[in-house]
C-alpha cells in the first residue's frame, strides 16, 4: 500500500496563520470601521480618501491574506470543534468537505470581489 | 483527534459521553468558546468585504451600509462580535509561547520575551491601521 502523504500539515499551516492575522487585525477593523465609525464615536478620513484605500492594490492584496487565511481558520478549527464539541467524527469525510468546501468557496469570492473593484 | 489515525490504533473501550459533555466545567466551557470564536473571524472577514464593496461602489451604498451598521441591534451584536475576537486575540497571543520555540545563540528565547513581542506586535498593528483609518 501507497503511504499517502497527509494534507494535515497544510491545513494546520493555513489555520496558523489565519489566527495570527485574524488576533492582530481584526479587533482594529472591526472596531474602528464596523462600530466605532458608523456611530460616529470617531471621524474616518474623508470617504474619497477612503475610497482610493480600498482601491489601492497593496491594500486589496493584503485584504484577501487576512480574509483567506481567516475563512480557512475557521474551517480548521471548526471541523475539529464539530469533532470534539458535538462527537461527530464518524461523519469526517463528509465535515472535511463541507468546511474546507465553504472556506474556498468564500475565498474564491473574495478573491472575484477585490480583483474586480478599482 | 484526527479520525483518519484511528484505524491504527488498538481498540480501546469508550464510555458513551453526552453531546453537552462541555457543559458540566467552566473549563470545558472556556474551551467550546475560544473554539468557537473562529464562527466570529469568519463572520468578521465576511463583513470587511461587504464594507469594501460598499465604498468601492460609492458614497451612496456606503452610506447606506452605514445606516444599517448604526442601528442600535446591530451595534449591539457587533459590540459583543468584537468582545469575542477579542477573547481570540487573547487566548491566541497567549499560546504562542507554547508554540514556539525560538533559539538565539543555541539558547531558548524565554516564554515571557515571545509573549511581550507578540503582544506588542498587536499593539503596533492596532495603531497602524487606526492611523490609515482615521488619519493623524
Amino acid at each position: 500500500m501507497r503511504a499517502r502523504r497527509s494534507r494535515e500539515p497544510i491545513l494546520w499551516a493555513l489555520f496558523g496563520g489565519g489566527g495570527m492575522m485574524a488576533a492582530l487585525f481584526l479587533p482594529v477593523l472591526l472596531g474602528v470601521l464596523l462600530v466605532a465609525a458608523p456611530m460616529g464615536w470617531i471621524e474616518l478620513v474623508a470617504f474619497a480618501d477612503l475610497q482610493v484605500l480600498v482601491r489601492n492594490p497593496l491594500v486589496r492584496l493584503g485584504l484577501f491574506g487576512l480574509v483567506f487565511l481567516s475563512f480557512f481558520h475557521w474551517a480548521h478549527r471548526f471541523r475539529y470543534t464539530l469533532y470534539d464539541g458535538l462527537q461527530l467524527s464518524h461523519l469526517n469525510e463528509l465535515i472535511a468537505i463541507l468546511t474546507y468546501g465553504v472556506a474556498t468557496a468564500l475565498s474564491l469570492t473574495a478573491g472575484y470581489l477585490l480583483w474586480s473593484i478599482g | 483527534m484526527n479520525p483518519d489515525y484511528r484505524p491504527y490504533h488498538p481498540k480501546w473501550f469508550r464510555r458513551r459521553v453526552p453531546i453537552f459533555w462541555w457543559l458540566r466545567q467552566a473549563a470545558y466551557v472556556k474551551f467550546i468558546s475560544r473554539e468557537l470564536t473562529c464562527l466570529l473571524v469568519a463572520y468578521v472577514a465576511i463583513l470587511l468585504l461587504v464594507f469594501v464593496a460598499a465604498v468601492d461602489r460609492g458614497e451612496a451604498s456606503y452610506l447606506a451600509l452605514v445606516g444599517w451598521l448604526s442601528q442600535p441591534m446591530v451595534v449591539a451584536f457587533h459590540v459583543a462580535v468584537l468582545l469575542g475576537t477579542l477573547f481570540h486575540t487573547v487566548t491566541w497571543l497567549n499560546l504562542a509561547p507554547m508554540a514556539l520555540v525560538v533559539k538565539v545563540g543555541g539558547r531558548r528565547v524565554p516564554a515571557r520575551a515571545i509573549l511581550l513581542g507578540h503582544y506588542f506586535a498587536w499593539v503596533a498593528c492596532t495603531i497602524a491601521v487606526a492611523w490609515a483609518l482615521v488619519g493623524p
